[in-house]
């Protein structure tokens, strides 16, 4: 009782703002959090509405068809899913080891002085923007591997029974190969710097005790460097403007990769804005339906992966 | 013992020679695609890429309208998406420390910052597009807003989550109720990364494409209506290089200089800020 008169009226009133205030501000920065769920579920929302027709017209028949058709409104998601599939497989291939070693170089053996500015360097790869590699990939890469680097395969391993198969035909520059090369170099500063992280966070002492034992500091790391690929893979899946730059948009499965071919958003990119009809504008967004289940996915593991790493630092 | 040893130096030398051999490759990418750049572009750059309207095919010109319109909608999405980002992240770093829902909204955010933007763009296209009946500079302003609310989420809970509760306690027990704790003090102390975080997520949009191809589409004259479709850098670049006009591909390679000079130096100066203030601290 006494300590109520203490505070006083002012005191009270000053409490009881607060606690509106309080309420007030937590109320409102909840809205916005819960805006983000918001917007996912507006995103799965609309690309089911916006790809039920062509679902129901074609059935499963759309997963499994190459046909890509406007005049005749045939529409299969086959070729662009392949496209998707084999360019990041692609740049999984040469973008793996090498940003292994890049985080390697800068965590274990490079001086202290040059590990700032060369994580700076290689994180400005991922700063660049897709449209910039796009331009780049279009007037210099394509050309340069049209030139030397496509015939060199096709004298070599396009002569070799089995693997053969895929490098044959004209050396067009512009093609499957080329595509994944650049998402290659794009995805190399997002795996290298979750590497680097997770080699980072190796504990000095076992770290020492593998130097001891001369082995690598590989197993403990292994969560969490896949965890960096599934990232990267899930970059890779999605990448649409240098891809639509150089993959040269053909609904085909090819077996060389020197062959045109597409990807989902490079067809997404290319021919929304001038498809016709409802048919054609619902078989685009059932493409993007399938690339956001995929990335969607892929994103999901990658993540789940990471959290269970930090859990593992923590305790 | 002696061969097992040599062996060990000769693998710890090829990975060595290896991990150097990755490093460059990765460098020499960076050096050849600004060097391109900076080459091609350079030429392109003067008075006129910056008084001048887009051109039709054939004939010289500028880049003033996809300048302009490029500014202007990511002016507007950085006013939606700074709020929205800054409050959400504040919610999971203040209010939602260990809920379920904290963590919910942590891994879908997450997602989205990885999240292909051309699926932003469908979205938007579906969503306020349809809805509209056009194309419109609003829809590519939300769209990139969309994308930019995640980086900003992401860096205001990891900045805020760096101010020592210690500050937050000496504020509470100076009789300070907690949203003014937040604002008046965790703020204060997180200013700097935030801004980076602001930064950073300005120079992402910059560059954006694809989620502008289907909302804000391109517009070839000056348009400052933000009802209808308006010119954008990205946009116009993707159709200018894609062209078989010589004058039209010589704008293009203007454009992406003049857009990754900018991603740099906003790049440059968030890294500025954030190595000053963890100096400061």
């Amino acid at each position: 009782m006494s300590a109520e008169i203490a505070i006083g009226r002012k005191g009270r009133a000053a409490g009881r703002h607060g606690a509106f205030g309080d309420a007030a501000f937590k109320t409102l920065t909840l809205a916005f959090a819960v805006l983000v769920l918001v917007v996912l579920a507006g995103v799965i929302a609309s690309l089911v509405l916006g790809a039920a027709p062509a679902l129901e017209h074609f059935g499963f028949n759309f997963l499994i068809t190459e046909a890509w058709n406007p005049v005749t409104e045939k529409f299969g998601a086959l070729a662009p899913v392949y496209g998707t599939l084999v360019t990041s497989a692609i740049a999984m291939l040469i973008g793996i080891p090498v940003a292994f070693g890049i985080a390697l170089f800068i965590t274990e053996l490079c001086p202290n002085w040059l590990k700032r500015p060369l994580s700076i360097m290689i994180e400005l790869l991922a700063a660049i923007p897709s449209i910039i590699y796009g331009i780049w990939g279009l007037f210099v890469l394509a050309p340069f591997v049209q030139e030397h680097i496509e015939p060199a395969l096709i004298d070599t391993l396009g002569a070799v029974p089995g693997i053969g198969l895929l490098f044959q035909g004209p050396p067009l520059g512009i093609g499957v190969l080329t595509a994944g090369f650049i998402l290659a170099i794009m995805v190399l500063p997002f795996i290298s710097a979750v590497m680097r992280d997770v080699f980072e966070t190796v504990p000095a002492v076992l770290r020492e005790s593998t130097y001891a034992l001369g082995a690598v500091v590989l197993p403990y790391a292994r969560i969490g460097v896949f965890g960096g690929i599934l990232l990267g893979l899930g970059r890779a899946l999605g990448e649409t403007m240098a891809v639509t730059f150089v993959i040269g948009n053909a609904h085909h499965i090819h077996a060389s990769l020197l062959q045109p071919g597409t990807t989902i958003s490079a067809a997404l990119a290319n021919e929304f804005t001038e498809a016709v009809g409802d048919l054609y504008l619902s078989s685009l967004i059932a493409l993007g339906l399938i690339l956001f289940v995929i990335t969607f996915i892929v994103l999901a593991l990658a993540k789940l992966l990471l959290i269970r790493l930090e859990k593992q630092a923590g305790s | 013992m002696i061969p097992l040893y040599a062996r060990r130096r000769l693998t710890n030398r090829i990975i060595i020679g290896l991990s150097i051999a990755a490093t460059g490759f990765g460098l020499l990418w960076l050096v050849m695609v600004l060097g391109t750049l900076l080459i091609n572009g350079a030429s392109a750059i003067g008075p006129a890429l910056f008084v001048q309207m887009t051109p039709p095919p054939g004939s010289s010109g500028g880049l003033l309208n996809a300048i302009a319109g490029s500014l202007v909608m990511t002016g507007i999405a950085t006013l939606i998406g700074t709020p929205t980002g800054i409050l959400a992240g504040t919610f999971l770093a203040e209010y939602a420390r260990g809920s379920q829902f904290g963590e919910l909204v942590r891994f879908i955010n997450d997602i989205l910052l990885s999240a292909p933007s051309i699926i932003i763009g469908l979205f938007v296209y579906e969503a306020m597009v349809v809805r509209m009946g056009h194309f419109s500079a609003w829809a590519g302003a939300v769209a990139l807003a969309i994308i930019m609310v995640p980086v900003i989420v992401r860096t205001t809970e990891d900045m805020l989550r760096l101010v020592p509760s210690a500050l937050r306690e000496a504020a509470a027990a100076l009789g300070a109720p907690k949203w003014k704790v937040v604002v008046m003090v965790t703020y204060r102390a997180a200013l700097q990364g935030m801004v980076t975080g602001v930064l950073l997520a300005i120079a992402r949009i910059s560059g954006e494409t694809a989620p502008l191809l289907f909302t804000a589409l391109n517009n070839q004259f000056w348009s400052t209506d933000l009802n209808r479709p308006m010119a954008n850098l990205p946009v116009v670049i993707f159709q200018f290089a894609m062209s078989p006009y010589a004058d039209w591909q010589v704008l293009a390679w203007g454009g992406a200089l003049l857009i990754t000079v900018s991603i740099l130096v906003l790049n440059i100066t968030a890294r500025i800020l954030a190595a000053w203030s963890s100096f400061k601290s």
